[in-house]
């Protein structure tokens, strides 16, 4: 009888036929790869190759203009400034505090099984839909106008869902036995959230802010339905000196992605130059606040080790 | 109460610290602990040995409510802590509260990762202490009690991770000595050391019961032979046996006890 054993050249063949299919997969995957990136270089680069002429600093202080070579950004950025500091500063400490309450408190059953998925369904809503609600809501209901705080409140809302994600996952990486510890120290909850789960977590906690961040400052289509405003000639009042606080809060208001996405609207070519360096702005802000938060996440790791 | 009133255990005239009666524990529907009495000596070192799912830790646990941070159990019964005669399992009573009276080590040392002063210190933290002088000197004698001061008082502001394991352990010992506990529990805490680490902390024990009301949970019987005074051996949920350390390892009473210590089984 023959035996199942192949002889020495079948083996070998075989192996050379398999390891075809794998040659052939790792092309596949490194033409894919270089494919994406290279997309993404092209666009960056046409961008920078377009824009950087344009990124003087009389870009950053002047206001949008009807004349391409005169229009600047400052209003749009200062815009984009205010907006995010209402979106941080309402966004956070709810987003912090309900992950927490989620984790640390609320008691595990069908109820609240059923809020964390909808959270988690939440953060993927497209931002459009959060715009409808901030016009519904802030704009119309509780009477904020199209306001630097209405835009405020809208991203706020619509970054809420990744803090409370990231907050609770930064929780979650926290082991059990530092609750053992705490509470067997005779900690009430309040004390082992305050001493232990809030300082060990705010790493991680950070991280999903400075990204929730960054995504709220991309974003255009809530704001136009929020009721941004592309040609602002004025800066808010600058709070406690030219004005009261509510008076700046209430302001027309506009941003850098509402600004480039008027210019590129725009048919002359000019306009499409001053896109092109509010986008690399943009594009630097954003990368600069990611490299904010991996820069935090690795100093406040370094601290905790499990 | 005296020892007398345990009917069952008229082994030593000598007062009683604490006393679990008729106690009973369920996970769900599984009967983890069975109607176990079991007095706890003053200041005596008492070992719980057994085989793994004895229940051991599961008791050891009840003593200082940690079982409260976990749903889907339940238990019966009384731990009355004397001489205040406490029932500690009383829904009327804090677990916050026992667990300031009763501290506890674990089975893998467990620092904060914080300072090795600010770990001892957590103790006296919760419970407000301010001044700055008397949690220096706390921290001091409770460093000093679980032998580690002569090693860490240089750098009491090093993270506690930059110490090794069994220094870690005996830094979870000191976190637990700053507050004067009344009863100090050890669930296996030498399980996750080295033979040297594991010697270092049964001396540790040695010293400190002449101060303190131990129990200690341990898989070791060797352990439980060389550091306790009395020892009961639990058996799917039951006390099996419970006796001067010395008749359990020398003079079994039961036929289980015996198969159990001789290495027959478990």
């Amino acid at each position: 009888m023959k035996s199942a054993q192949p002889a020495t050249a079948e083996i070998r063949a075989l192996i050379a036929a398999h390891k075809r299919w794998d040659a052939a997969f790792a092309l596949l995957g490194l033409s894919c790869m270089v494919f994406g990136i290279a997309v993404l270089f092209v666009l960056v680069g046409d961008m920078l190759i377009t824009g950087l002429p344009k990124l003087e600093w009389a870009f950053f202080t002047e206001f949008p203009s009807r004349r391409a070579a005169q229009a600047g950004i400052l209003s749009a950025l200062v815009g984009s400034l205010y907006i995010m500091l209402v979106t941080a500063i309402v966004a956070i400490p709810i987003g912090v505090a309900a992950g927490m309450y989620l984790e640390e408190y609320a008691p595990k059953n069908a109820f609240t099984n059923f809020i964390e998925l909808n959270i988690s369904n939440l953060a993927a809503v497209p931002s459009i839909i959060y715009g409808l609600l901030g016009l519904g809501l802030f704009v119309y209901t509780f009477g904020l106008g199209q306001s630097i705080l209405s835009a405020g409140l809208t991203l706020a809302l619509l970054i809420l869902p990744v803090i409370v994600v990231a907050t609770r996952e930064a929780i979650r990486s926290i082991p059990q036995w530092v609750r053992e510890a705490a509470y067997g120290c005779g900690a009430t909850r309040w004390q082992v959230v305050s001493d232990h789960i809030l300082p060990y977590s705010m790493p991680g906690i950070l991280t999903g802010v400075i990204i929730g961040l960054a995504r709220a400052i991309g974003e255009s289509a809530p704001l136009i339905v929020v009721g941004a405003v592309t040609f602002i000639a004025s800066l808010p009042p600058i709070p406690g000196v030219e004005g009261s606080l509510w008076e700046t809060l209430m302001s027309d208001f506009t941003a850098m992605p509402i600004q480039m996405f008027n210019w590129t609207s725009r048919p002359e070519a000019a306009f499409q130059v001053n896109a092109a360096a509010a986008g690399i702005v943009l594009i630097a802000v954003t990368l600069g606040m990611n490299g904010i938060a991996i820069w935090l996440r690795y100093r406040l790791r370094k601290a905790i080790k499990w | 109460m005296s020892s007398a009133q345990h009917e069952n255990f008229r082994i030593a005239d000598l007062p009683v610290k604490a006393s679990a009666r008729d106690f009973n524990f369920y996970y769900g529907d599984f009967h983890a602990i069975k109607d176990v009495n079991l007095p706890i000596f003053d200041k005596k070192v008492t070992a719980l040995i057994g085989p793994s799912g004895c229940g051991k830790s599961t008791l050891l646990r009840s003593f200082n409510r940690m079982h409260d941070l976990y749903p889907g159990n339940r238990y019966e019964g009384r731990i009355d802590l004397l001489p205040d005669n406490i029932n500690l399992l009383d829904r009327e009573v804090d677990p916050i509260e026992v667990r300031m009276r009763v501290s506890m080590v674990f089975q893998k040392p467990n620092p904060f990762p914080k300072s090795i002063f600010e770990n001892v210190a957590y103790g006296l933290r919760v419970r407000g202490e301010k001044s700055r002088s008397v949690i220096d000197d706390r921290v001091e004698q409770a460093l000093k009690g679980a032998a580690l001061w002569g090693e860490v008082k240089n750098r009491l502001q090093e993270s506690a991770f930059a110490l090794s394991g069994g220094q870690q352990q005996r830094l979870c010992i000191a976190r637990a000595l700053a507050t004067d506990p009344e009863i100090l529990l050890f669930d296996e805490p030498t399980s996750a050391l080295d033979p040297i680490a594991t010697a270092s902390i049964e001396e540790l024990i040695n010293e400190l019961r002449t101060r303190l009301t131990i129990l200690i949970v341990t898989h070791n019987m060797q352990q439980a032979a060389r550091v306790s005074d009395f020892t009961a051996y639990m058996f799917l949920g039951e006390l099996i046996e419970f006796d001067v350390t010395d008749n359990i390892f020398l003079r079994p009473k039961k036929k289980q006890t015996e198969d159990y210590i001789t290495g027959r089984f478990g």
